[in-house]
């Protein structure tokens, strides 16, 4: 038998023979992002239409693909048209109609519609080839030269989402053409596992999920265990409101997961692998089945992956919407069919996890990191980043930010960097109050931190966390206390009940943030809140509870002052908090229409037709109503 | 051994369940730690039924071999989970962080207000639901309102009832 190498090297040049012959060569190759954000703004549409046009036409060299997200989410769908010799043109916000423009002009005729371009495409680049999305050897830079948008790529630096908007996730071959399980072939067949896990500890890759330990040190540990039975874990339970980061991964580029989880199987000797995914994610789900049955046919799951001696596979296994199950001790009571919750560690899950036996658990976004540590070396990714955290990170960057994405910036990027650099600044010209980093267990940091380096230790000491990845942007129009409510409102819920900080505390620490949003707070509560939040993070039994009051302690210590606005004057000063408001009529504007008067539910709006109208505050019920009905801007909500 | 009596509650288990749903546990009960899979019998269970019922969990019970109390318990630990049918029309309103801050907190009062019902109760006609999604990860569409399947990006608290409207809502005779 010839060797796994040759092999699969055979198997890649193959797939890209008939990549070249059916896809590639084609006069035009057109690619439509098709993540669930895409569909969700039409891509389903947008690919059926362009679907039918190449019928209608019948163009034999015009070729069309899904992929995966690019993370340029608020020009969603994305339609790529790539033609030799000239330069890939990314057309934004697509619909059916516009696609026939496109069509026609780009496709037909070899003009290119500039107006429906991504901005800044730069037109006059020709000498691109097919081979310049393939051939690249970390492929890290090939999103700002071959895409050309380098307002957002430019400061980024794709490596786990290096393949996102590439490839076609639904077909193997195209990832075996970027180098597919290159690494774990390599792995299997060069070197021990105990090489493995020193390359890991060299490239100081900490893990992703946001706990940020080192993956190396927690594979070495349960590599040393000496069980029959191990397992590895991949989790891909994403439950953070606003982060995203996991599913465009596995939408994108599934075969990168599972070829990191071959690798970690290896390495610590774990012959048995599943994937945690929410249920929430069908496409993802859909996307790993695909991936999975693929590999499987090719022999690299099952008896004797790649020809080698090696058994190894992998199992999805679905959750049903428990946030704690992001926990990993959790996760595995859910692997198990039971109630998903939390024990106390140590032991940790490498020495006795799964059904007892030693059980590694990493993120999505750490295992698709590992096959670019083996292949590209661990001193060049450990050459990325600052000092204690290498590589890069991704952020699912939203809420009042121009540039709405998924974006990956190398650690040590700064948050400005990050929002006003790749985000492009706030939106409508508001101004930047807030940004939101590590989704309920984070916290809010506000413009005097925006210089804060993107990395563990400093988001922490900072008083945020890193977190998995959510970033989201406040401005002026979002209260403060009501950010702080909302994480509470969402860690009290998903509260699993277990130990009593947790269970109890979140849910005092709530109800004071409800009663000062609706405008009953008393003084004291500010002190009450942070010797709450003190006790619940040092008594919690699992991560969620330590974390539960993050979002209110740094808020508290950042805008206090507008905890003690909603105290004191009973006032919110960014207008959201609805008890709290007061809607008065302008004399001057109003014309005595009487809109406000009819609309009213209450009724406490007087006043004669074309005669100033007068709102008794003592029975408004502040629904807002007559300022959405007045169309002389004549309501004032204070 | 299997009583007759065991045998008689088997057989009217499998009344109740779907063949497909059957099949998939004496599929399970083949492999390794059988019990396990008990999260995924029951995603199957409500994929067919909308919701889960005592009966449906009752019928997984006695064929999975596993306490009643225990089936109860871990369907009600998780939140994908509904014991009550839902409406024809199941209306998922967004509340990730993003969303959130865009204002879906308003959206939500109004649609509230439209159909009269709380999150995650269905209107008397057994035509809407209203469900709160934690988050879809669709941020830049952000508020993002779900019904069935079709996704409503940017909606505004004064676009919802000409949302439902599409689906056979009527202002005045929804609210009491």
């Amino acid at each position: 038998m010839s060797n796994p190498m040759e092999k699969l090297l055979e198997l890649r040049r193959k797939a890209e023979k008939s990549l070249r012959e059916e896809k590639f060569n084609a006069k035009v190759r057109i690619t439509v992002g098709s993540a669930t954000c895409e569909n969700a703004a039409g891509a389903g549409e947008v690919f059926k239409r362009v679907e039918e046009l190449i019928q209608r036409h019948n163009l034999k060299d015009v070729t069309l693909s899904r992929v995966g997200c690019t993370g340029r989410c608020d020009m969603e769908p994305v339609v790529t048209v790539f033609s030799q010799k000239s330069t890939p043109v990314k057309y934004i916000t697509m619909t059916p109609d516009k696609v026939d423009k496109v069509f026609d002009s780009h496709v037909i005729k070899g003009t290119p519609v500039k107006s429906m371009a991504m901005p800044h495409t730069d037109m006059t680049n020709t000498d691109f080839t097919e081979d310049k999305l393939w051939a690249d050897a970390r492929l890290t830079d090939r999103f700002s030269s071959v895409f050309g948008d380098v307002h957002f790529f430019g400061k980024q630096m794709r490596m786990t989402l290096r393949n996102c908007g590439v490839i076609d996730p639904e077909d193997m071959d195209e990832y075996l053409v970027v180098r597919g399980y290159q690494a774990a072939v390599k792995v299997l067949t060069e070197m021990t596992p105990n090489d493995v896990v020193n390359a890991l500890t060299k490239s100081g890759l900490r893990g992703r999920g946001g706990g940020g330990f080192p993956t190396g040190v927690k594979w070495n540990f349960a590599l040393a265990q000496k069980s029959e039975e191990k397992y590895i874990i991949c989790n891909a339970d994403e439950g953070d409101p606003g982060a995203f980061m996991d599913r465009s991964t596995i939408e994108g580029d599934p075969h990168t997961v599972i070829e990191g989880m071959i690798i970690g199987g290896y390495a610590i000797g774990a012959r048995q692998g599943y994937v945690y995914i929410r249920a929430e994610y069908p496409l993802a789900i859909k996307r790993l089945e695909i991936a999975i049955a693929a590999a499987r046919k090719a022999g690299f799951l099952g008896k004797g992956i790649f020809g080698t001696s090696w058994d190894f596979d992998i199992e999805i296994r679905l959750g049903a919407g428990a946030f704690v199950c992001g926990e990993e001790t959790a996760l595995i009571r859910s692997i198990e069919g039971e109630r998903g919750m939390p024990r106390p560690r140590p032991p940790y899950p490498a020495a006795s996890g799964l059904w007892g036996k030693p059980t590694v658990i990493n993120n999505v976004e750490t295992f698709a990191n590992v096959p670019v540590v083996i292949l590209d070396g661990p001193e060049w990714f450990a050459s990325i980043g600052t000092e204690k955290s290498k590589g890069t990170k991704v952020f699912a960057l939203a809420g009042k930010v121009c540039n709405t994405g998924l974006v990956e910036v190398p650690m040590g990027t700064t948050l400005r960097d990050v929002v006003y650099g790749v985000g492009g600044g706030i939106k409508d010209g508001k101004k930047f109050k807030a940004v939101q980093t590590g989704g309920p267990a984070g916290g809010c940091l506000p413009e005097s931190f925006l210089d804060t380096p993107v990395d563990y230790e400093s988001l922490t000491a900072a008083g945020s966390m890193m977190g998995s990845g959510g970033m989201i942007v406040i401005d002026e129009d979002s209260c403060m206390v009501d950010v702080a409510r909302f994480f509470l409102d969402f860690t009290q819920d998903e509260s699993c009940g277990k130990c009593t900080p947790c269970r109890e505390g979140t849910k005092r620490m709530l109800e004071i943030l409800q009663r000062i949003t609706a405008g009953r707070g008393v003084e004291g509560d500010i002190e009450k809140l942070l010797r709450l939040g003190d006790t619940i993070k040092r008594t919690s039994l699992c991560g969620l509870g330590q974390a539960a009051p993050n979002p209110v302690i740094s808020t508290i210590k950042h805008f206090r002052d507008e905890y003690e606005a909603h105290i004191r004057e009973k006032r919110c000063p960014a207008g959201v908090c609805s008890n709290l408001l007061t809607y008065t009529i302008i004399p001057e504007k109003c014309i005595g229409c009487g809109a406000c008067k009819r609309k009213c539910p209450v009724p406490c709006i007087s006043g004669k037709p074309k005669e100033i109208h007068e709102i008794d505050q003592a029975r408004c019920i502040k629904c807002g109503q007559c300022l959405e009905a007045c169309k002389f801007d004549a309501v004032k909500r204070k | 051994m299997k009583s007759a009596l065991l045998l008689k509650e088997v057989n009217k288990a499998k009344e109740v369940l779907p063949e497909s749903v059957i099949r998939y546990i004496e599929d399970c009960a083949s492999r390794k730690n059988p019990n396990s899979h008990l999260i995924s019998v029951l995603h199957k269970v409500q994929d067919h039924f909308g919701y889960l019922a005592k009966e449906h969990m009752d019928a997984v019970s006695i064929l999975m071999q596993i306490p009643s109390a225990k089936v109860t318990g871990v369907a009600s630990f998780y939140h994908f989970f509904n014991f009550a049918p839902r409406g024809k029309h199941r209306v998922s309103l967004c509340m990730g962080t993003a969303c959130f801050v865009k204002g879906a907190g308003k959206v939500l009062d109004k649609l509230k207000d439209h159909l009269g019902i709380d999150v995650g109760q269905t209107t008397e006609d057994r035509l809407f639901s209203i469900d709160v999604a934690r988050c879809v990860g669709a941020c830049a569409l952000a508020p993002v309102m779900i019904v069935d399947e079709k996704v409503y990006a940017g909606v505004k608290p004064d676009q919802v009832a000409k949302i439902l409207t599409e689906y056979g809502f009527e202002p005045r005779k929804a609210k009491k």
